[in-house]
């Protein structure tokens, strides 16, 4: 009877220490407001085709370059298309790449990083040399060789940018496993006689799954900036789908006279970005790691 | 009436609660340092005595804020001072000796150097001056040759000469005051006697003032005048030091002075129940309601008063002090330890065993040489029979944890064998031991923080080794966990709670659990109790002791502190230098005739006794490597007879009571000369 009741107590503590984390970043205020900015961001995605008061692709050459008005609430673009249309959707891709290859990152950049820092030695010293010698390659010329010999499809950007921001994060995981490494709880599960698979995953993956999250939410605003850039060299998604970063490379030209065709995107980029970064340092102080500890003296 | 220096009026202190509560760690703490005196303030982790310590130096810890009272020196209020003011006033009028002296030393800066620096800020000497006055300073603290000592960096000394250092460093703005924060309490015994006897000339040479925190009486006892025990926050008992320790009147003393182990007495000593309460949990009544033995109704309700008992000299903060006073007669401790008759039946045997830590040569690992002629363990020679318990002692550094690392497969030997259960060779690799061979060792660390991950629930700890050795699962493992804590004396709530909810005792206790869940034959103690609290230290060790008997468990106990030892250990091997020194029943290795070593490390050994005084026999310099040959003691021994002793290893002697020892001088040469 009261096993039971112990276990129940248990599962509900999971659920229990997410809200716990949510409502410790929304109680400082730049945590509330990269919370909110987040959030909107994530709910504009899914809704703004159903918000979207035109068609995103529908050209209109009587249109061009129409200043906002009521009609057209932040202008048209030089091919008559209505920005507020394709600024609430051209989130939408870059958010979904770089989601999706955020995880990648995290998931291959952390296990290698573990695996490192637990194996150690000749292994350790040769995948981090091959890490560096990566490092080294400027991310945005490789990624235009790849998309240039593989094309721009989702299924070659996804991997190719969870390939490149995780290099990052492999160093990240390697150093928070030599923290615990050297702790005698890992020294006790080997006396024990744990598998190595069995020390990653009881040992070591809780206590570094904190410091490898919060770098990959990190990664994550970065890798949104770069998939833009990419957009904007005209890498990233192909022209009719909207998209900030190639709808600043479009309107570039025409800023002096029709600035409304670029700030919408630029604000959506930026406020997803800023939005990002201070979710990240909220989640990082709420989870105890605080990288702006002051001296104490 | 002497003058007094310091006054400490009605002090709180205190933190802001998450949910916006002020809970106080101070509570309402009135003192006086009077010129010229040593006060210890005495008192486990977290009573608040380092607090208590930096507010004498006007510093209060980020987070932390003074909610009343003040700290007068010099007739101003050092809490309400500027920064600017009190770097004035501090390390010149009051300075801080820290309790590790190896962090507090500036790394890549020359001694020399340091020294010359805090002369600068305190001083008004010129540079000339300012070298004979760092000279002299060294001279004071007894370091070798001052000059190479200004030369060198902190890293090329030892603990004990660091400690040094960092008193004379304190010493050189010729403090009123020092403030002392467990100054001691990382160093090895025989250095730390050292030490406190320099810190005793100290205080008589300059009439400086010393408070001295510390959580072991024994260091307490030999430095101060008056002695303050806190518990919780409060002061529950203040007076002359001869006093408190001989007839402690408050129920929390009395019990801390119980369960303290001394060399005297074999046996274990009596625990206190539970632990102290955290900040902010009592509300009102007594704070130490909960642990007291002669509590009442009264003591519930209502909180006692520090009251002064003219005819003791005592401030006391207890209704029922003058129970204790009529007790006081009742001295003799219960042997508790039963010595049932070990039946010679081995259990593990150590033959030759030699550890190196030197790495080996490529060329040489292919052609199997071995390089290293100066290993860090060498000749170990144990054998440990089914139900004993065998101490390894010895100072850092003698190898004492290698050993217990090499038993345990964690690090491979380099010659011999370690035989378990008469004819099982334990392979030197780990993952070349079978899953029996494994589960029968078990190890318990020193620090329970780090030895329980700080992500798993007291559930998931202890169904690991219940997973790996037994295949348990599901409702079945529940209930073994829920055993488990029964026997460590936890309740089954403990099951869903974190480390970091548990006290240091708890958590030692659930270290233990975890050890006795794999059912193992022999159990590897590494200073299990050096990181625990005086008083959770005796409980532990009550445990550890009933389990065995339950079990018929082996122990094989590592600690650096002999009385410790003597409380628990059926044998002893005394090490230095990873060699071994001297090996015996317990109560033979303590009484002499013994090893020169035996006999340097007994006379260390500190009490909470104030008539007895640690002897200094010999120098507490360590050396970096053992030597290569002859006796490894022969650096330090006071008892050297020449070369023989720096060229031929001594030879194996048995004393009269069964206790092998290692030494040239023969027994009845030592036995002439020790009494």
């Amino acid at each position: 009877m009261e096993i039971n009741k112990i276990s129940e107590f248990k599962k509900k503590s999971i659920f229990f220490k997410i809200s716990e984390v949510l409502v410790t970043m929304a109680s400082k205020p730049s945590g509330f407001i990269g919370l909110s900015i987040l959030v909107f961001h994530i709910l504009l995605a899914f809704v703004s085709p159903y918000l979207a008061p035109y068609d995103f692709k529908a050209i209109d050459p009587s249109l061009m370059l129409q200043a906002p008005s009521s009609e057209y609430w932040f202008g048209t673009d030089s091919l008559g298309r209505d920005v507020f249309t394709r600024t609430i959707m051209g989130g939408r891709t870059a958010l979904t790449i770089t989601f999706f290859g955020s995880l990648i990152a995290l998931l291959w950049g952390g296990l290698l990083g573990i695996f490192c820092g637990l194996v150690g030695g000749k292994i350790d010293d040769v995948v981090m040399r091959i890490v560096d010698a990566f490092l080294s390659i400027p991310w945005i010329l490789a990624m235009l060789l790849i998309v240039s010999l593989l094309g721009t499809s989702t299924e070659v950007l996804i991997p190719a940018l969870g390939f490149f921001y995780g290099k990052g994060i492999v160093r990240v995981a390697r150093a928070a496993t030599h923290d615990v490494i050297a702790k005698d709880f890992i020294i006790s599960a080997r006396a024990r006689g744990h598998s190595n698979l069995s020390i990653i995953w009881n040992e070591i993956i809780p206590n570094v799954r904190d410091a490898i999250l919060v770098e990959g939410a990190m990664r994550w605003s970065w890798m949104l900036l770069g998939f833009s850039s990419l957009s904007f060299l005209g890498f990233g998604v192909s022209p009719p789908t909207p998209d900030w970063g190639l709808m600043i490379s479009n309107a570039r030209g025409l800023m002096s006279f029709a600035y409304w065709a670029v700030i919408a995107p630029i604000v959506g980029l930026s406020s997803l970005i800023i939005g990002i970064n201070l979710t990240a340092d909220a989640f990082a102080k709420a989870l105890g790691i605080d990288r702006s500890t002051k001296a104490p003296v | 009436m002497e003058e007094i220096i310091q006054k400490v009026k009605n002090l709180s202190v205190g933190f802001k609660s998450q949910k916006g509560h002020e809970i106080s760690i101070l509570k309402n703490i009135t003192t006086n340092i009077k010129k010229g005196e040593t006060v210890g303030i005495v008192g486990e982790s977290g009573s608040g005595k380092s607090t208590l310590a930096l507010a004498m130096m006007g510093y209060v810890k980020q987070g932390l804020f003074t909610m009343d009272g003040e700290c007068i020196f010099n007739s101003s209020d050092l809490l309400k001072m500027e920064n600017r003011e009190l770097e004035k006033i501090r390390g010149r009028k009051i300075a801080m000796i820290p309790q590790n002296a190896g962090q507090s030393l500036t790394p890549n800066l020359k001694i020399g150097y340091q020294i010359d620096e805090a002369l600068k800020l305190h001083t008004k000497l010129n540079k000339s001056e300012r070298d004979n006055k760092t000279s002299e300073l060294l001279n004071k603290v007894r370091l070798p040759s001052p000059e190479t000592i200004a030369l060198r960096y902190p890293h090329e000394l030892s603990g004990g000469q660091q400690q040094r250092v960092a008193v004379g460093m304190a010493l050189a703005g010729n403090p009123d005051l020092l403030l002392l924060d467990e100054p001691t309490t990382g160093l090895d015994v025989t250095t730390q006697a050292h030490v406190l006897e320099l810190l005793n000339f100290i205080a008589k040479d300059t009439g400086t003032s010393m408070v001295y925190v510390s959580h072991d009486l024994g260091a307490i006892a030999q430095v101060s005048d008056r002695i303050i025990v806190m518990y919780s926050g409060e002061i529950v008992l203040e007076g002359p030091a001869r006093d408190i320790l001989k007839q402690p009147v408050h129920p929390y003393t009395y019990g801390l002075l119980k369960s303290i182990p001394k060399l005297s007495l074999a046996g274990l000593p009596d625990s206190m129940p539970g632990s102290q309460p955290q900040p902010g949990m009592i509300q009102k009544g007594c704070s130490f309601y909960d642990r007291c033995n002669f509590a009442e109704d009264k003591c519930k309700k209502n909180s006692p008063n520090l009251e002064y008992v003219s005819e003791l000299k005592t401030s006391v903060r207890c209704f029922n002090y003058k129970k204790l006073i009529e007790k006081k007669n009742d001295k003799n401790t219960k042997i508790k330890r039963n010595e049932k008759n070990i039946k010679i039946n081995e259990i593990l045997n150590l033959t030759d065993v030699s550890i190196s830590y030197a790495k080996q040569k490529f060329l040489d690992q292919i052609l199997n040489k071995i390089t290293d002629t100066n290993p860090t363990v060498k000749d170990i020679n144990i054998n440990i029979n089914k139900g004993e318990t065998l101490a390894l002692v010895g100072e850092s550094g003698s190898g004492k944890s290698t050993i217990l690392k090499s038993i345990a497969g964690l690090l491979r030997t380099k010659e011999g064998k370690i035989k378990f259960d008469k004819d099982k060779i334990l392979s030197n690799d780990l993952k070349k031991r079978n899953s029996s061979n494994l589960r029968a060792i078990q190890l318990i660390f020193q620090n329970p923080d780090e030895s329980l991950n700080p992500n798993h629930t007291v559930e998931e700890i202890l169904a690991q080794p219940l997973k790996l050795y037994f295949g348990l699962s599901g409702e079945e493992l529940k209930k073994n966990i829920i055993e488990l804590l029964e026997k460590v004396r936890l309740g089954k709530f403990y099951m869903t709670r974190y480390p970091r909810q548990l006290s240091g005792g708890e958590k030692q206790r659930v270290a233990v659990a975890r050890a006795f869940a794999a059912k193992p034959d022999i159990i590897l103690c590494d200073e299990v109790t050096s990181a625990l609290d005086v008083s959770v230290q005796a409980a532990v060790l009550n445990l550890l002791q009933k389990l065995k008997e339950d079990f018929g468990t082996t122990y094989i106990f590592v600690s650096h502190d002999l009385a410790v030892v003597r409380a628990i250990s059926d044998r002893v091997a005394v090490l230095y230098q990873g060699r071994l020194c001297e090996i015996g029943p317990s109560k033979n290795v303590y009484q002499f005739p013994s090893h020169p070593y035996t006999e340097v490390l007994l006379g260390a050994v500190l009490e909470p006794d104030p008539d007895i005084k640690p002897k200094l026999v010999a120098e507490d310099v360590v050396e970096e490597r053992p030597p290569e040959k002859g006796c490894c003691f022969q650096g330090r021994c006071p008892r050297i007879l020449g070369d023989k002793c720096k060229n031929e290893t001594p030879p194996w002697q048995i004393g009269d009571n069964g206790n092998a020892i290692r030494c040239h001088i023969s027994v009845e040469e030592l036995k002439k000369n020790q009494i």
